[in-house]
């Protein structure tokens, strides 16, 4: 139960959460409640099995290229020990994304300067399950590979393609073929981000 | 030293039939002289102390969070169709493309990204999470104090079933009788308070009975109060022995594993056991594995097919007392029992419900979330249409392929001419 579970987490470790993403003490522990319960294996880290499991999750059309964003490429010693587990820290740091804007008051003293949560880290989130290499480009294959995600057996090649295609145009301007993340930015930025990628964490 | 071994021998006798005199023959006898009641009553008093005193010493930590919530979010719960159609709505749209823009990927990962933090399965397969905290995981001394106490009368009611009730169950009239009462006992032994309601509705002969599945002290809490057949798998170990002990008293129905594997084998056994009218109702839990009690998953259409009369009933334990949910994947039967033992108290309401029949037009799966709905209505549980098996198994392909399916007609549901490729 949730309270067991709170006893292994260390007052510095929540108090560093804190700062580097912005989450209340009491969101920390219930979030470390629900990561403990996701680690089947109880070793203190999530692989993507773990997320697997969450029923919801594996019918999400675009499921796989969101536990991917749980484990970015290269160890950064601070959230990951290897390459296919992400332990808590790392767990937060990615939902920390998802916070909505306005509770950024609290938050003047980051280190990096930016808030995980600030609308161009929302988007880059967004940009990042499309760009399958990390390139920071978009392409045409990687466009055509995540649309066939998301539509399964329904669409046929063709109307993909053309699908592909007129996306591309639409956005890019230096005509390269390819959407980046300037590009990216420049098409949505009449959408409301800030809301429909936040999620509404109680305290 | 022999003195006080002598004193303490006739305490342990004087004990003894108080606990038999107060507790067992009138458990016998189905007389109830009140003593459950008053402990409950006590108990909720203490517990609500207890939580105040600890509200006022924790003040900073809030694990009991005073909202009613214990979710870690609040969730939309528009539709697909709802939510990406808000997203594109600012989007400039190319009439010429098909409806696809890049921010449609934005309605998958905050669903993602919520179901991650949280989903309404997972939790399911754990004890449901209290508000506050009951005492029972942290207070070690009164803990040993009532397992004594419960562990002894359990005992006693296992051996006065083996060897004073069994050579009892030669006769046809008494097995009832004694059917009822081993359970009885085995309820006293839990502490058990039940509170039956709508007892004309209860399942008749010839009929079968279906329930929500927590743990298997369903089984007692039913059998408490009528006799069923059950249906199951023969076991080996403890389990077995119990299971034999009951089958002499009563018709059950038991399978070995490989014929479970046989649906047409099951079906036609079943079949029988209904069609005569003599025979006690059967006991089914569709649901197919033990659930947290706070909602209904997916009934199995099996028990539906088979024709018959559906007695649905409906099982609520009430959470503050014990945590009567078997999670059968992380302990076992022994563990679970005893656990059970030492909780304070098993308190549970069970309402039987009017009977069903299948309807002309309506087939099986339809007929099971009739009845499923009804159940969880009833009990105030979430009805849920994901599979219990969800427990050990991984979720089907063809759930994704819906999703797929209903976001491609999004795709391609307005006019899409195909003809025109060239730039925009």
């Amino acid at each position: 139960m949730g309270s067991r579970a709170s006893s292994l987490l260390r007052e510095e470790d929540i108090e560093e959460i804190k700062k580097e993403t912005g989450f209340s003490h009491s969101q920390i522990t219930r979030l470390y409640s629900r990561f403990h319960s996701l680690d089947k294996g109880e070793n203190g880290a999530l692989s993507r099995e773990d997320f697997q499991r969450i029923p919801e999750l594996a019918i999400n059309p675009l499921g796989d290229r969101i536990i991917n964003a749980f484990f970015p490429e290269g160890t950064n010693k601070k959230y990951t020990a290897r390459e296919d587990q992400v332990n808590f820290r790392g767990f937060m740091r990615t939902l920390a994304h998802f916070r909505p804007v306005e509770d950024n008051e609290k938050n003047k003293d980051l280190t990096s300067g930016e808030p995980l949560n600030s609308r161009t880290n929302k988007l880059h989130f967004a940009f990042q399950l499309y760009d399958l290499d990390r390139d920071d480009k978009i392409s045409r294959d990687e466009l055509l590979q995540v649309l066939r995600m998301m539509v399964g057996v329904n669409i046929s090649d063709e109307q993909l393609g053309s699908i592909a295609d007129r996306t591309i145009q639409e956005a890019d301007t230096n005509g390269d073929m390819c959407i980046s993340f300037s590009e990216f930015t420049k098409v949505l930025e009449k959408v409301d981000v800030e809301q429909k990628m936040s999620i509404r964490f109680l305290h | 030293m022999e003195g006080a071994w002598e004193i303490a021998f006739v305490f342990f006798q004087v004990w003894l039939s108080i606990v038999v005199g107060l507790i067992m023959l009138p458990a016998m006898f189905g007389v109830s002289l009140g003593f459950t009641d008053i402990y409950i009553k006590v108990l909720v008093k203490t517990l609500e102390w207890a939580t105040l005193r600890i509200q006022r010493g924790q003040k900073e930590q809030a694990a009991l969070p005073s909202q009613s919530a214990n979710g870690i979010i609040e969730k939309d719960d528009g539709s697909m169709q709802e939510e990406i159609g808000e997203l594109r709505r600012s989007h400039p749209k190319n009439l010429a493309g098909g409806d696809f823009t890049l921010c449609d990927a934005f309605y998958f990962c905050k669903k993602g990204i919520e179901n991650i933090v949280e989903d309404q399965v997972t939790q399911r397969f754990t004890s449901e999470e209290l508000a506050s905290w009951n005492l029972l995981t942290r207070t070690n001394n009164n803990f040993c104090y009532i397992s004594l106490r419960l562990t002894i009368i359990w005992g006693l009611g296992v051996f006065i079933r083996y060897c004073i009730l069994l050579p009892l169950s030669v006769k046809n009239w008494l097995s009832d009788l004694v059917h009822i009462t081993c359970y009885r006992i085995c309820a006293r032994g839990l502490s058990a308070t039940i509170r039956y309601h709508n007892k004309e509705n209860r399942p008749k002969k010839g009929g079968i009975c279906v329930a929500n599945h927590t743990s298997p002290i369903d089984i007692v809490i039913l059998a408490n109060d009528g006799c069923y057949a059950m249906v199951g798998q023969v076991h080996g170990g403890l389990m077995g022995v119990l299971q034999r002990s009951i089958v002499r008293s009563c018709p059950h129905v038991w399978f070995e594993r490989s014929e479970m594997k046989d649906r047409h084998a099951v079906a036609k056994r079943l079949k029988d056991h209904i069609a005569d009218k003599t025979k006690l109702p059967i006991l089914i839990f569709p649901e197919g594995t033990c659930i947290n009690n706070t909602s209904v998953m997916m009934f199995k259409k099996g028990s539906f097919e088979i024709g018959g009369t559906i007695y649905p009933v409906a099982i609520k334990y009430d959470p503050q007392f014990g945590d009567a949910f078997w999670n059968s994947a992380k302990y076992n039967m022994v563990s679970y029992l005893l656990r059970m033992m030492t909780s304070w108290a098993i308190v549970c309401n069970v309402w039987y419900l009017p009977p069903m029949t299948r309807q002309d037009g309506e087939d099986a799966v339809q007929f099971a979330n009739r009845v499923k709905s009804a159940i969880a209505h009833q009990g105030g549980l979430v009805d849920l249409s994901w599979d219990g098996g969800l427990k050990r198994e991984k979720v089907k392909e063809s759930l994704k392929e819906e999703q797929q399916k209903m976001y491609s007609s999004m795709i391609i549901g307005s006019d899409f001419n195909e003809a025109s490729v060239g730039p925009a």
